[in-house]
């Protein structure tokens, strides 16, 4: 028997606001729909409280890409959390383009609690996307 | 409309009349105490020193090509509890006042009875570099009459070569000689502090001036020429370190000593969150780690130490190089901070230290913005 190819499992890490993104993976769950189980969440009150660093600290310790998935503009659950997440997330993006790091491994979602089917949607869009990318060239580097 | 008296310099001696000036301003009882650069007795230096005796103006080196430490870290050992209580003056660059005011927005100095005197700023040696300067017998107004060159003189700092705003934004006064002849100095009062210490000094203010047209043309001159330097610069910057393999060989001399924290001006939380406990880990979660990669770089994190900072300080990163100053590895980092913190402020159409009104970009919003990031 030809030994089969091991296709490459991307490891992603999604920052999921407890309010809306969150409350979706449960809704996705409880409904049945399919996704991938690539994506690990770490459940967060806001995504505004996602402080760049942790997106860092994933991406270099291992995680071939991260998602933040906060409430749509303006429902923010603490007003203006999500806003500040775009910036800080803007900043990050900009910082890797200008690093020459690849920042289409960063994504920033808006996904509220009602849209169970558009998470699952997501994960599959996600996982997809970073499989194609391939294994971050951070993750397996010891000297990062 | 600037606004502007001219500062008499007897027989070419800048250091002297400007010496003469800051006394003036104790003799007029407008200030009773000033932060300004003092030759130190060792003669290998010039630091800053607080002084409330007018004496010690008599070692004052203004314009001496050396800057130790950025005097905002300074006034925000001096002023973050209580604002002076009297009216101090304060003698700064104007790398030193852009991280001034960033300072002031991020709670950390309290302006009240401060006056801002800045200078056009030639630039600066690294501190190791100065006792050449001085063992040459040049003193700091044989470099001020050299003129300013900032890209033509290698031995300055690294900031100094590619720095974007070599003269004061905000001060109460600004000490003007850029695109004047040598030995010509003007004052121009950039507020109403400013002017009513100018006239109390017995200045007559002129507005408009011929002589402050043509600083102020010089400053539009370079404005463009230094855009264009920079421009060059952060190409070839991004050539060197593009790509995380050229940036982890960049990092490869880091020991991770955090001095570059420690100088950075604008960098200002009192615990830094590298030295908090989120980073001290028992011996299994360094073990874990090392297990999910076969292996990792020690002292851990190094890297996400440094790209940290800069999302943290890349929007008030002002240039002044006290990183790479203190870097004991030469690594270039204000190479990087000045790569990343422009192209970032470009994005956020921030400028650090241009007005102590604009709020710092991670505090503010806007409903429609960056709209690219949160898409489908």
């Amino acid at each position: 028997m030809a030994e089969k190819k091991e296709q490459f499992e991307p490891k992603i890490i999604g920052f999921l606001c407890n309010w809306c993104t969150a409350s979706a993976a449960d809704l996705a769950g409880t409904t049945r729909a399919q996704y991938p189980p690539n994506m690990h969440p770490i459940r967060v009150m806001c995504s505004g409280t996602v402080d760049p660093m942790y997106v860092l600290k994933a991406l270099l310790s291992g995680a071939d890409s991260v998602m933040i998935g906060g409430c749509h503009p303006g429902d923010c659950h603490y007003v203006s959390g999500n806003y500040k997440a775009r910036r800080k997330i803007a900043m990050l993006k900009q910082i890797f383009k200008s690093l020459g790091l690849d920042e289409n491994r960063i994504w920033l979602r808006w996904i509220s609690a009602s849209e169970g089917p558009e998470f699952a949607r997501f994960i599959r869009q996600i996982t997809e996307e970073t499989r194609k990318q391939g294994p971050s060239p951070m993750a397996s580097d010891w000297t990062v | 409309m600037t606004k502007s008296a001219t500062l008499e310099v007897k027989d070419g001696k800048i250091r002297q009349a400007i010496n003469g000036f800051l006394k003036d301003l104790f003799a007029k009882k407008v200030v009773k105490a000033m932060l300004v650069p003092l030759a130190h007795p060792a003669g290998t230096n010039v630091v800053q020193a607080l002084i409330s005796d007018p004496a010690n103006l008599d070692n004052a080196d203004v314009y001496a090509p050396v800057m130790p430490v950025n005097s905002a870290k300074i006034l925000q050992a001096m002023t973050r509890l209580t604002p002076t209580d009297r009216k101090t003056a304060v003698v700064l660059r104007p790398c030193e006042m852009r991280a001034v005011v960033e300072l002031i927005k991020l709670k950390q100095v309290q302006p009240d009875n401060l006056i801002f005197i800045g200078i056009d700023c030639p630039g600066a040696y690294s501190v190791k570099n100065y006792p050449k300067f001085v063992s040459e017998k040049k003193t700091s107004d044989d470099f001020v009459k050299a003129g300013f060159m900032w890209a033509d003189d290698a031995m300055l700092r690294a900031g100094c070569q590619i720095c974007e705003y070599p003269y004061p934004l905000t001060a109460d006064i600004s000490i003007g000689m850029l695109g004047l002849e040598p030995g010509k100095v003007i004052l121009q009062a950039d507020t109403a502090q400013g002017e009513a210490a100018l006239k109390t000094l017995g200045f007559s203010i002129d507005t408009d001036s011929d002589i402050a047209k043509k600083r102020q043309a010089a400053l539009t001159k370079l404005a463009a020429d230094v855009k264009e330097r920079r421009k060059k610069f952060f190409a070839k910057t991004k050539e060197e370190i593009g790509g995380i393999e050229k940036l982890t060989k960049v990092f490869a001399s880091c020991i991770k000593c955090q001095n570059c924290r420690q100088a950075c001006p604008v960098c200002y939380c009192r615990e830094c969150v590298f030295i908090s406990p989120t980073f001290e880990l028992e011996s299994d979660k360094y073990l874990r780690q090392a297990e999910k990669k076969g292996g990792i770089r020690m002292p851990a994190d190094t890297l996400l130490f440094h790209l940290t900072r800069m999302n943290h300080m890349g929007n008030s990163c002002v240039g002044c190089g006290a990183c790479e100053e203190a870097c004991p590895n030469d690594i270039p980092l204000l190479k990087l901070f000045q790569l990343i913190g422009s192209e970032a402020q470009e994005l956020f159409g921030y400028v650090p230290g241009r007005n102590v009104e604009e709020p710092l970009p991670a505090s503010a919003f806007r409903e429609k913005e960056f709209e690219w990031i949160g898409e489908k």
